[in-house]
C-alpha cells in the first residue's frame, strides 16, 4: 500500500501495459493562446464531464483519453473506482464484459481491457480522487510541442505507472449515466458562417452546406480534414493571418476543408469559410475516419440559443444502477441534478 | 484601415475585432491598443484575447454573454484607442548563426535575389523588426521590417521539421521560430536564444510591440552564446 504524503491520501498504481493512442487530457490550458500555446484538452468534452460525474469528480477533471485504438491497463494495489465514456467500444474488467458510462471497482491485479472504438474515435476513462497531476498553466492536459502535460510530457508508453487514489468505499455501490447520443456518422453538424465568408461565391457557400463530406484518414487532435469537391475561393486564398478557434473550417489553398480542433495552431492564414457550433462540437470529433458530415448553417443567436437551452454545461444525469438500492451521494451532488432547471443567463448555476 | 473595425463571429464563442487588411504598424497598433485597454478592464465573459496582425480575437463564454452584447459592450472601448505607445519600449538583441548546417536555405535564397549570402546577412541584420505577433506554434513570432530585397515567396510544400530557433524568411515577412515545427519559409539562421521554455517565467521572452534586432555570430561560437544567453535570462528573471 502506498501513502502519497503530498496527496495526503492512499494511492494505487495503474500499470499501462497495452498504450494504443492515449494522453492525459482535461478541459484545457487557457490564457496562453496570446502565446501560440492551444488549449489542448479533451476532444470530446461532453464525454469527459460524463467520466468525471461517474467517480464523482469536478467536472474537468484530468482523464486518460483513448483513441481509436485498444488500450490493457492493470491495477497494483487498493482498488480504485474508474468510469469508462465516450464512443461504443467493449470493457472488460478481469475477463468480465462490463458496460460503459457506469462506475466500476477494480481491484489488485486485475486487467482492464478497452477494445477499439466502435464508429467513434475517443473515450475518457476517470479515476475517482483524479490522477495526480500538477497543473502547468491551469491544466494537465498533454500538448507536446508546447512542452506540456502532467505527468508525463508525452502519450503514454507500454510499461508507464500512474498513480491513482484508492477508491474510497469499495463495496458494489455503482452509478451510471444516461446512454450519449451514439455515433454520428451521416449526422447534420451546424456551423455559424464567417469570419471570412465572404471570400467565397455565394454558389461555393451552397455548395458546402450541400456536400456529405467524409472526414479523411489524416484527421487528427490538430485538425480533420474533409474529403469532397474541393472549394473555390473568390479572392485568393491567403488571408493576412489571425487567429483561431476550436472547430474553425479553414479552406486550404488546395480548396480542401480542414476543421481546427484542440491542438491547432492558434493562428491560421487560410480563409475560414465557417465555424462549428459548440453544441455539436462533442458529436463532429467522435465521426472516424471516412465518416459522413452534413453541414448546417445557423445564426451565431441561435447556436447561443441553443447551447443555453441545450443544458451542456449543467449536468449529467446519474441513475442509480447498485445491486443494492442506494445512492452515491458525492457523484450526485456533483452532477448538479437540479441544472437542467436552472436558468442558464447565470453564471452561478455553471460554477 | 477600415473607417469603423468591423466585428465578425468566430462562432459562438469568439469574435474577431477587425481594424484593417493589410499588415500595417497603425493597424497592428490598434489591435495591441484593444488587447491593453481589455486587459486593463474586466468586461463580463471575456476569457481571453489573442492579438494578431490586423485583429483581435476575443474568446468568450458563451453562458455569460451573448454576441449581441458583447458588441454593445466593446464600443465604448473601441472609440478612443490610444495610440501613443505604439511599441513596448522593449528591445532585443538576438544573436544569429547565419548559413551553414544553421540556414540552409541561405545560398538559394540569396541567389534567387541576385544578392551574395553576405549581403543577405547584411541586410538582414541591420534594420529593427517589430514583433506584429505571436502565435501557431508556441514562441513563434511574426517580425515586421524586412528588407523589400530580401522578400522570397513561400516555399509551395511546408517542410515538417524546422529546428527550434529557426530564423526564416516568406514572402515579405521574417520570423523567429521557437519549437520545432512545420515550416514553408525559407530557413536562412538560428539562433541559439531560448525565446520560449515551458517552465520559465516568462515563458515565452517576446511579446508584440516588441523590437527585435538580429547580428550574426560564428558557428563554432553557438554553445557559449547559447549559455550566456541563458544567464542573461536567468539574471534577468531573478
Amino acid at each position: 500500500m502506498l501513502y502519497n504524503e503530498r496527496e495526503g491520501r492512499i494511492m494505487s498504481r495503474l500499470i499501462i501495459t497495452a498504450p494504443g493512442i492515449a494522453s492525459i487530457q482535461d478541459i484545457g490550458r487557457f490564457g496562453l493562446q496570446r502565446y501560440g500555446v492551444a488549449p489542448a484538452g479533451a476532444m470530446d468534452a461532453g464525454a469527459l464531464r460524463r467520466a468525471n460525474t461517474l467517480v464523482g469528480c469536478p467536472v474537468g477533471t484530468p482523464a486518460i483519453e483513448i483513441g481509436p485504438l485498444p488500450v490493457t491497463i492493470e491495477v497494483a494495489g487498493p482498488p480504485i473506482r474508474i468510469a469508462l465514456s465516450g464512443t461504443p467500444r467493449t470493457l472488460s474488467i478481469g475477463g468480465e464484459m462490463a458496460p460503459l458510462d457506469q462506475s466500476h471497482v477494480i481491484r489488485d491485479a486485475q486487467r482492464v481491457t478497452i477494445g477499439s472504438a466502435r464508429g467513434g474515435m475517443f473515450s475518457y476513462l476517470c479515476f475517482e480522487g483524479g490522477l495526480v497531476c500538477e497543473s502547468q498553466h491551469g491544466s494537465g492536459s498533454l500538448d507536446q510541442r508546447a512542452g506540456f502535460g502532467s505527468p508525463l510530457r508525452r502519450r503514454l508508453q507500454a510499461g508507464d505507472v500512474l498513480e491513482v487514489p484508492a477508491a474510497t468505499a469499495w463495496h458494489n455501490e455503482r452509478s451510471a449515466a444516461e446512454p450519449s447520443a451514439g455515433p454520428a456518422c451521416q449526422d447534420v453538424i451546424r456551423v455559424i458562417l464567417g469570419p471570412q465568408d465572404d471570400y467565397f461565391y455565394p454558389e461555393t457557400i451552397d455548395r458546402f452546406l450541400s456536400t456529405t463530406w467524409r472526414t479523411a484518414l489524416s484527421s487528427n487532435r490538430m485538425c480533420y480534414s474533409l474529403d469532397g469537391p474541393l472549394l473555390a475561393h473568390a479572392k485568393g486564398y491567403n488571408i493576412i493571418s489571425d487567429g483561431t478557434v476550436k472547430g474553425s473550417v479553414q479552406v486550404a489553398g488546395s480548396g480542401q476543408p480542414l476543421v481546427l480542433l484542440a491542438d491547432r495552431g492558434t493562428i491560421g492564414g487560410y480563409p475560414k469559410i465557417a465555424t462549428l457550433a459548440s453544441i455539436d462540437m462533442d458529436r463532429f470529433v467522435q465521426i472516424p475516419p471516412g465518416g459522413e458530415v452534413l453541414f448546417k448553417a445557423i445564426s451565431v443567436e441561435e447556436a447561443q440559443a441553443l447551447l443555453r437551452t441545450s443544458g451542456a454545461r449543467a449536468s449529467v444525469t446519474l441513475r442509480e444502477a447498485s445491486r443494492y438500492p442506494r445512492i452515491n451521494p458525492t457523484a450526485l451532488a456533483s452532477a448538479n441534478l437540479a441544472g437542467l432547471a436552472t436558468n442558464a443567463l447565470d453564471p452561478a448555476a455553471f460554477d | 484601415m477600415y473607417a469603423e473595425p468591423r466585428l465578425l463571429p468566430c462562432g459562438d464563442s469568439a469574435l474577431s475585432v477587425e481594424f484593417g487588411d493589410a499588415i500595417d504598424e497603425t493597424v497592428n497598433a490598434r489591435v495591441l491598443s484593444l488587447d491593453r485597454k481589455i486587459a486593463s478592464q474586466s468586461i463580463d465573459g471575456i476569457r481571453e484575447t489573442v492579438p494578431t496582425y490586423r485583429s483581435l480575437l476575443i474568446h468568450y463564454d458563451p453562458f455569460v454573454t451573448t454576441f449581441a452584447s458583447l458588441k454593445q459592450d466593446l464600443i465604448p472601448y473601441l472609440r478612443k484607442l490610444e495610440l501613443s505607445r505604439i511599441n513596448t519600449n522593449r528591445a532585443w538583441s538576438v544573436p544569429v548563426v547565419y548559413g551553414g548546417e544553421h540556414g540552409t536555405d541561405l545560398d538559394d535564397l540569396a541567389a534567387g535575389n541576385n544578392l551574395t549570402p553576405r549581403e543577405v546577412i547584411e541586410r538582414h541584420s541591420s534594420v529593427e523588426y517589430r514583433v506584429y505577433m505571436i502565435g501557431f506554434t508556441p514562441g513563434f513570432a511574426y517580425l515586421g521590417g524586412l528588407n523589400p530585397s530580401l522578400a522570397t515567396p513561400r516555399r509551395q510544400q511546408s517542410r515538417p521539421d524546422a529546428p527550434s530557433g529557426t530564423i526564416s524568411i516568406g514572402g515579405e515577412q521574417t520570423a523567429l521560430q521557437s519549437v520545432v515545427g512545420p515550416s514553408g519559409w525559407h530557413w536562412i539562421g538560428r539562433t541559439p536564444l531560448e525565446v520560449y521554455a515551458p517552465d520559465r517565467n516568462p515563458m515565452c521572452l517576446l511579446d508584440p510591440g516588441d523590437i527585435v534586432r538580429f547580428y550574426p555570430i560564428a558557428s563554432e561560437s553557438w554553445q557559449s552564446e547559447r549559455e550566456r544567453c541563458a544567464a542573461m535570462i536567468r539574471d534577468a528573471v531573478q
